[in-house]
């Protein structure tokens, strides 16, 4: 079996930390892109975020948005380039905190875009603060004796949220562990599918390690991730799934 | 034969490469890149090409021939 890069990512080397998800879903979002045809079509958006570094790694045209804000630009570059793809790029804090307007209106309205929500359980850029989806008891630089969900909340969650509104596609996969990474491109080629078919919002959110802000090594992370975070956030498809 | 390449210049040490390889083929090496990471080296008679390696490195390092 060969297998390279899409040549749609650069070789520079990534800005992102070692052992950040981050780098598996930009090369998963541009795997799935190449092998559809879509690479000089596609317009994504980017937060004011660790994952706005995508900007230097892909090769596509990329707006970034502000910091929240990025579904809703992606929804009105669909508006005014009906025939392009459109797909937004954003972290857990963009989407659930300070964009958690942006989510919910997106979603009763079932926009014709795709949304790839990068989901660490904390601010990563700006130096791990707790975030919605923070898990109970997670000591971040905000919450420094672990998270009192009594007063903060259970970790959010987007299926949840999500429940009563018809959307086109809605799934949660993992960036750790061959078989998961596997998974997860299956559920991103999945969105981009029913996008191509104007399903209306394709939505995927991916559970990312960052192991800077978790304070743990990247094989640690890996472990939290799988032991800990997958008991708050279920991995699988909520909507318009039948992915193996 | 060469089977799977890699570029370490942008290797990170993350470790994830190592933990995954079914084979034990990738364990870290001396060398030190630009960057300052300690990277890795596969050993090219004991990989099979699965391809786990390429698929977990969030750093594009590997390509499989
Ligand atoms: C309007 C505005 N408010 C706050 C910030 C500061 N800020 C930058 S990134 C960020 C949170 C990042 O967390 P997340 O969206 O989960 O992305 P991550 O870096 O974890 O991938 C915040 C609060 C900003 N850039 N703009
Ligand atoms: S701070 Fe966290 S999310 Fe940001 S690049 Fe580093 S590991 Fe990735
Ligand atoms: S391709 Fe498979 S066997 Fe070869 S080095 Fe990578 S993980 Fe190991
Ligand atoms: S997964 Fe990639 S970055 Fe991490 S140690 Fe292996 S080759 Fe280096
Ligand atoms: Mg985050």
């Amino acid at each position: 079996m060969k297998l390279k890069a899409p040549d749609r990512i650069t070789f520079n080397t990534s800005g992102f930390c070692p052992g950040c998800g981050h780098g598996v879903a930009g090369r998963l979002i541009a795997e799935v892109v190449e092998e559809m045809g879509l690479a000089d079509k596609l317009i994504t958006t980017v937060d004011v975020a660790c994952g706005s570094l995508h900007l230097t790694d892909w090769h596509f045209d990329t707006v970034m948005a502000a910091h929240g804000r990025t579904l809703v630009t992606a929804i009105g570059l669909k508006k005014v380039r009906p025939d392009n793809p459109v797909m937004a790029y954003y972290g857990d804090g963009a989407g659930y905190a300070i964009g958690m307007a942006e989510t919910m209106h997106a979603g009763l309205r079932n926009d014709n875009v795709i949304a790839i929500v990068v989901n660490n359980a904390i601010y990563g850029m700006t130096g791990g603060q707790m975030a919605p989806t923070t898990l109970p008891g997670q000591k971040t630089t905000s919450s420094p004796y672990g998270k009192d969900a009594a007063r903060f909340g259970k970790p959010f969650r987007i299926e949840d949220a999500y429940s009563g509104f018809d959307i086109g596609y809605l799934a949660r996969g993992a960036l750790v562990g061959a078989a998961n990474i596997n998974r997860a491109k299956k559920m991103i080629r999945k969105a981009f599918e029913k996008h191509m078919d104007n399903q209306g919002l394709c939505y995927v959110e991916l559970l990312s390690p960052c192991p800077t802000n978790w304070n743990l090594a990247p094989l640690k992370a890996k472990d939290f991730l799988l032991e800990e975070m997958t008991q708050h956030f279920p991995l699988g498809e909520f909507k318009g799934g039948d992915t193996k | 034969m060469e089977k799977n390449r890699t570029d370490v210049t942008r290797c990170k040490g993350c470790g994830y490469c190592v933990a995954e390889c079914p084979k034990q083929a990738i364990s870290f090496g001396e060398h030190m890149n630009a960057k300052g990471y300690l990277t890795i080296v596969v050993d090219q008679e004991k990989c099979i090409q699965c391809g786990s390696c390429y698929r977990v490195c969030p750093d594009n390092v590997f390509e499989i021939l």
